[in-house]
């Protein structure tokens, strides 16, 4: 292989180091060196495992070349979210307070990758614990996105998409709460899917709201992503909420890519108002490429979705104000206040206030008032109402169509610092996202094309029934195949070269 | 902090009456403990017995014990509960160092069990009392580190400098049982509590879900208590922690309704707080109130799914239940012909399941008795130790008892035998061998005894020999002391009144 | 839904143990307020008959055998504590009994 290494899919380079055109220690270190020469100016690392990285890649091409078999990205680079344990890796979820802290053991996602043959090659940043859309809540300050530095690169999960990007790694770990996986890879023209709920094990996910994360594949394609979701999920006895039944064909969905005869459903209330004129003209030319690809299109109306956020934002914040309670700086990560007279209590609410950003202080605030005793039926109990309702919407619109879509977020990447001082604002960003979390359903983001008014990446969302994650491969597929067709290369191609 | 004067418990009683309930944890005896792999052997050193999960480390998540969910289920068909069809777990959120998350993994309004009671019998001048217990609930739950305290001069944790964790105990499965309120037992409550976590450690230890040893901490109860004068509604309740010992069930109840008896008499409010019982004083100091009560911000676990058992799985394990203690003992009351003092004593010694394995092994059921009720319990109480923790088998009753039979052994000798058991040193042939213990039953060498015996006392012999066959006593005695015991005193009586030529 | 007040917010950042200082307190109090006006919506619709929904997928009975598996080497535990003694964790001084 003569080309750039760091341009090419995982599936080539997987095909590459398999047939010993390259080594997957020459894959690694090509992408290091593209880390080292462009991440001063992403900053879609926190962590660089490059010893780790190194010897994985060693003991690729060891098994390679005694002939053993090995899986299907073997040797092929990626980048991990910090929220994902990595045994004796730094892992700090983007937050000061866990900063030194090295779990002494694996997540699931992390040993089926270890398992895989796949070579992590270190920890993305992060909006802190996974609270935002714009990776600015990060305590190790923003990542840029690749495609205008002076904007977001989405979020929590900016670091993983920005990496993808910027050619950094040609395969990511994200995870999805509300939208943490899909609109950073809407905002950077990349690929990235929640998964159903359970079918990638949480075990050792740093939890944020417990009843609604999902770790899940990011790429620049759809046939990367599915290599990828192939590669970690699957039932995980370390998960109690881990589904145990066959993992959809995903890969031959990617590969079968045929939607004549699918119905799509558009959701009425995901589009128009609110959302950018590029946004809503792009994600209508994908509906008419949908069509012409033999998918028919139905407007259907989920009427409670206007409730989600509502209830989203009462749900997350009461189960991260407990899943966040055990870092109290007993255990392990940051202690602050212990001069010996200082009792334990203080030291705890000390060891807090420092250690945790505004963002997370302002959720966990919220959470522990959504629980208190007097307010639990008002919100937490209502909420989670809300999302049986929400639940209803989706099984019935179901009933009738294969998939919905709609945008994946309602504009393009804003500007660094534009709404940080504005949480609701924040928070609008996830309105199309949200509604698939709180019913556990699947969905996927894939670039449909640059908006007019400022060149950058749109994404469609695409969401199918839970468990039926393969129809999201079968429908992205399709399309990305139709737009590389159109434009000659994958939208990523038109990334400006930093 | 002013002295309380307590009221006596007699006077308290006159003008009051008492209603109590019991909050009781056992640490169930799985190996694992109730969300990971862990061992829950006790005593290992500190902190070699955690994980990512019972460490709460972050993203570590928890799976459910199914030992520990069916033991539960167990005990509440123990307690005549309804199995609920379908349960959550949830989080009861407070910061505490000895517990990692922060939050404990409890029950909240969904327990597996609900709605049982409880007979327990108590003693009164009257004879023995039933009294039913009525349970609320029992649900599953899991237990904290364990903290020492140190600098201060107590040890405890007022005045301590600094705290020491150890996590072995965290995430050991916890099983709670709350009772419904307990009113109208009078002068008896101390006891009706009492008997009450005594039958329900009899109960466990039936169902071999857990070995409640309470001086482990693996059976810990709250007290609950409120006084009211007769006819009023009632008042306001205390809760009194800490309370590890059967002993202190009782003196608890006791001591909390002498307290609040004086704070009435007084004509002041008893305050709704949390107390704390010390062991050695008897009594209990005052703890939080209910003004600054947690707000504990319960919602269903979202990482643990619920738990719904199937009708057939309820049935599978009643089952595999075992006879409950207070059936087991009114059959062997019965099958033992013996009145209810007498079963009484044999179930404040712990003796009865000894007895009745004693008497399985071909031992007859007085001896059975004598020994484990007499002999042995005296042993058990100069040392210390449960009965049931005697290194003495049935089977070692049965062959001492057969070699009483053959006249090999009397009951001085036997007693010596068991104590070369307990002490390590054998089985009942090595002891008897060792220390040299065989009856003297060659007829020549207690003659010679007895001519020995009559040559020292001349005038006791012309005593017996004229027919005062009472002062035989004497003689025999003095023989027994010439062969250090090991003489049967019946047949060294023969003797010496055939020597003697008289007749009974 | 009412508004919150500051000394509901200071209950809630000792509930949470947060050390807020005075000015923070403010701004939480006007900023959940804010958001809590926003979610406040929820409550339009009428729930009454509406199973609450906790997990997103309805599995019962996950369980795992009772079968003890490998602890952590605690040399690897104690490593992470910011205080250790007597290979315990150690921690400040205790005021309030649980
Ligand atoms: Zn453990």
């Amino acid at each position: 292989m003569t080309e750039d290494l760091t341009r090419q899919s995982a599936a080539v380079l997987a095909a590459a180091i398999a047939a010993k055109e390259v080594s997957a220690q020459e894959v690694a270190t090509a992408h290091l060196e593209r880390i080292a020469a462009v991440d001063g100016v992403v900053h879609a690392f926190l962590h660089i495992s490059s010893d780790s990285a190194m010897a994985q890649a060693k003991r690729v091409d060891e098994k390679i070349a005694a002939g053993t078999e090995v899986g299907p990205l073997a040797g092929v680079p990626l980048a991990l979210k910090d929220v994902l344990a990595m045994h004796g890796e730094p892992t700090t979820a983007g937050s000061r307070i866990l900063q030194g802290w090295k779990p002494p053991y694996d997540s699931t996602v992390v040993a089926r990758l270890r398992a895989a043959d796949i070579v992590i090659l270190g920890k993305t940043n992060m909006d802190e614990f996974a609270m935002g859309s714009s990776t600015e809540h990060s305590a190790y300050g923003p990542t840029h996105n690749p495609w205008d530095l002076t904007r977001i690169p989405g979020g929590s999960g900016g670091g993983s998409a920005a990496a993808l990007a910027a050619f950094e790694a040609p395969l990511a770990i994200g995870t999805d709460t509300g939208g943490s996986i899909r609109q950073p890879a809407a905002v950077t023209g990349t690929v990235g899917v929640k998964p159903t709920y359970g079918a990638v094990s949480r075990y050792g996910q740093i939890a944020l709201a417990s009843s609604l994360d999902q770790p899940g594949p990011c790429a620049r394609s759809v046939l990367d992503t599915a290599l990828l979701h192939a590669a970690i999920a699957g039932h995980d006895p370390m998960d109690s909420t881990s589904l145990n039944a066959a993992v959809p064909d995903v890969v031959a969905a990617a590969r079968r890519a045929d939607i004549r005869g699918m119905r799509i459903g558009v959701v009425k209330e995901l589009s128009g108002d609110g959302y950018q004129a590029g946004v809503s003209q792009r994600y209508h030319e994908a509906l008419s490429i949908l069509e012409d690809l033999g998918a028919t299109i139905i407007e259907v109306s989920c009427p409670h979705f206007e409730y989600a956020l509502g209830a989203y934002y009462l749900i997350l914040p009461s189960e991260a104000s407990s899943n966040l309670a055990r870092f109290d700086g007993m255990r392990y990560g940051l202690r602050t206040g212990d001069d010996g007279a200082n009792s334990v209590e203080q030291v705890m609410s000390l060891t807090r206030e420092q250690g945790f950003g505004p963002e997370v202080k302002r959720r966990i605030m919220l959470g522990t008032y959504a629980l208190s005793s007097g307010y639990y039926e008002a919100y937490y109990g209502q909420a989670q109402k809300v999302r049986t309702l929400i639940t209803s919407d989706f099984n019935a619109a179901f009933a009738n169509v294969d998939v919905l879509v709609s945008p994946t977020a309602p504009t393009t990447a804003f500007k660094l610092g534009e709404k940080l001082d504005d949480p609701l604002a924040m928070y609008l960003n996830d309105v199309a996202t949200i509604p698939v979390n709180l019913a556990g359903i699947c969905a996927m983001s894939l670039p449909v094309g640059l908006a007019p008014e400022d060149q950058l990446p749109v994404g469609l969302q695409i969401m199918a029934p839970a468990m039926a994650d393969e129809r999201l491969y079968l429908a992205g597929g399709a399309l990305e195949a139709a737009l590389v067709d159109r434009w000659g290369h994958l939208l990523i191609e038109e990334v400006p070269s930093l | 902090m002013s002295q309380t004067t307590y009221v006596p418990f007699e006077q308290a009683l006159k003008v009051y009456e008492p209603v109590f309930g019991l909050e009781t944890h056992v640490e169930l005896g799985t190996k694992s403990k109730m969300w990971c792999g862990c061992s829950t052997d006790f005593g290992a050193d500190a902190n070699t017995q955690v994980c990512p999960v019972c460490l709460g480390l972050p993203g570590s998540m928890p799976v459910v014990n199914r030992v520990a969910v069916e033991s539960t289920i167990r005990i509440g068909l123990a307690l005549n509960c309804s199995i609920a069809t379908w349960c959550r777990f949830a989080r009861k959120n407070y910061f505490y160092p000895d517990m990692p998350k922060d939050y404990q993994i409890s029950q909240y309004d969904e327990p597996l069990c609900f709605d049982g009671y409880l007979d327990v019998t108590v003693e009164t001048p009257e004879g023995p009392q039933v009294v039913r217990v009525e349970i609320e609930r029992v649900h599953m739950e899991e237990d904290t580190g364990k903290l020492t305290h140190a600098g201060g001069a107590t040890g405890r944790i007022h005045g301590a400098d600094y705290s020491l964790v150890d996590y072995n105990r965290a995430g050991i499965p916890l099983i709670e049982i709350v009772t419904k309120p307990v009113s109208g037992t009078g002068a008896l409550a101390p006891a009706v509590a009492r008997a009450y976590v005594s039958e329900l450690r009899d109960v466990m230890r039936a169902l071999g879900v857990s070995d409640v040893r309470m001086e482990e901490g693996s059976l810990r109860c709250d007290v609950n208590l409120s006084l009211n004068r007769p006819g009023e509604q009632w008042g306001t309740r205390s809760e009194t922690k800490n309370v590890n010992s059967l002993r202190s069930v009782e003196r608890a109840v006791r001591s909390e309704i002498e307290r609040q008896a004086s704070v009435l008499d007084l004509g002041d409010r008893v305050i709704q707080e949390t107390r704390h019982f010390h062991e050695d004083t008897g009594r209990s100091t005052s703890g939080r109130s209910k003004e600054q009560a947690e707000d504990y911000r319960y919602f269903p676990e979202p990482d643990l799914v619920p738990v719904a058992p199937s009708d057939a799985w309820v049935e599978q394990l009643r089952s595999t239940m075992p006879e409950m203690p207070s059936v087991k003992r009114a059959r062997l009351q019965a099958e033992w012909n013996i009145n209810e003092f007498e079963l009484a004593s044999l179930v404040n010694a712990g003796a009865l399941d000894l007895v009745e394995a004693s008497i399985a092994a071909g031992v007859d059921s007085v001896a059975a008795r004598k020994w484990w009720t007499g002999e042995l319990l005296r042993v058990a109480n100069d040392t210390g130790v449960e009965l049931a923790d005697l290194q003495v088998s049935p089977g070692q009753i049965r062959e001492i008892e057969e070699l009483i039979a053959l006249g090999a052994l009397n009951d001085k000798l036997a007693r010596q035998v068991f104590e070369g058991i307990i002490h390590g040193e054998g089985d009942v042939a090595s002891v008897i061998a060792a220390r040299g213990l065989a009856v003297v039953s060659d007829d020549t060498a207690l003659l010679a005894a007895i001519d020995q015996a009559l040559s020292a006392q001349p005038d006791v012999a012309d005593k017996i020999r004229s027919g005062k066959v009472q002062a035989a006593g004497a003689i025999v005695g003095a023989v027994m002391k010439s062969t250090k015991g090991q003489a049967d005193a019946a047949k060294v009586r023969i003797l010496l009144l055939e020597r003697l030529g008289v007749s009974e | 839904m009412t508004s919150i007040s500051r000394d509901e917010v200071a209950h809630l950042a000792h509930l949470a143990r947060l050390d807020l200082g005075a000015e923070e307190l403010d701004h939480y109090a006007s900023q959940l307020d804010v958001i809590l006006q926003a979610v406040a919506r929820i409550s339009e619709v009428t729930a009454d008959d509406i199973p609450a929904m906790s997990h997103p997928v309805p599995m019962t009975n996950v369980f795992r055998e009772d079968v003890v598996t490998a602890s952590l080497n605690r040399a690897d535990v104690l490593s992470m504590a910011p205080a250790v003694e007597d290979d315990r964790f150690k921690v400040p001084r205790i005021l309030d009994e649980e």
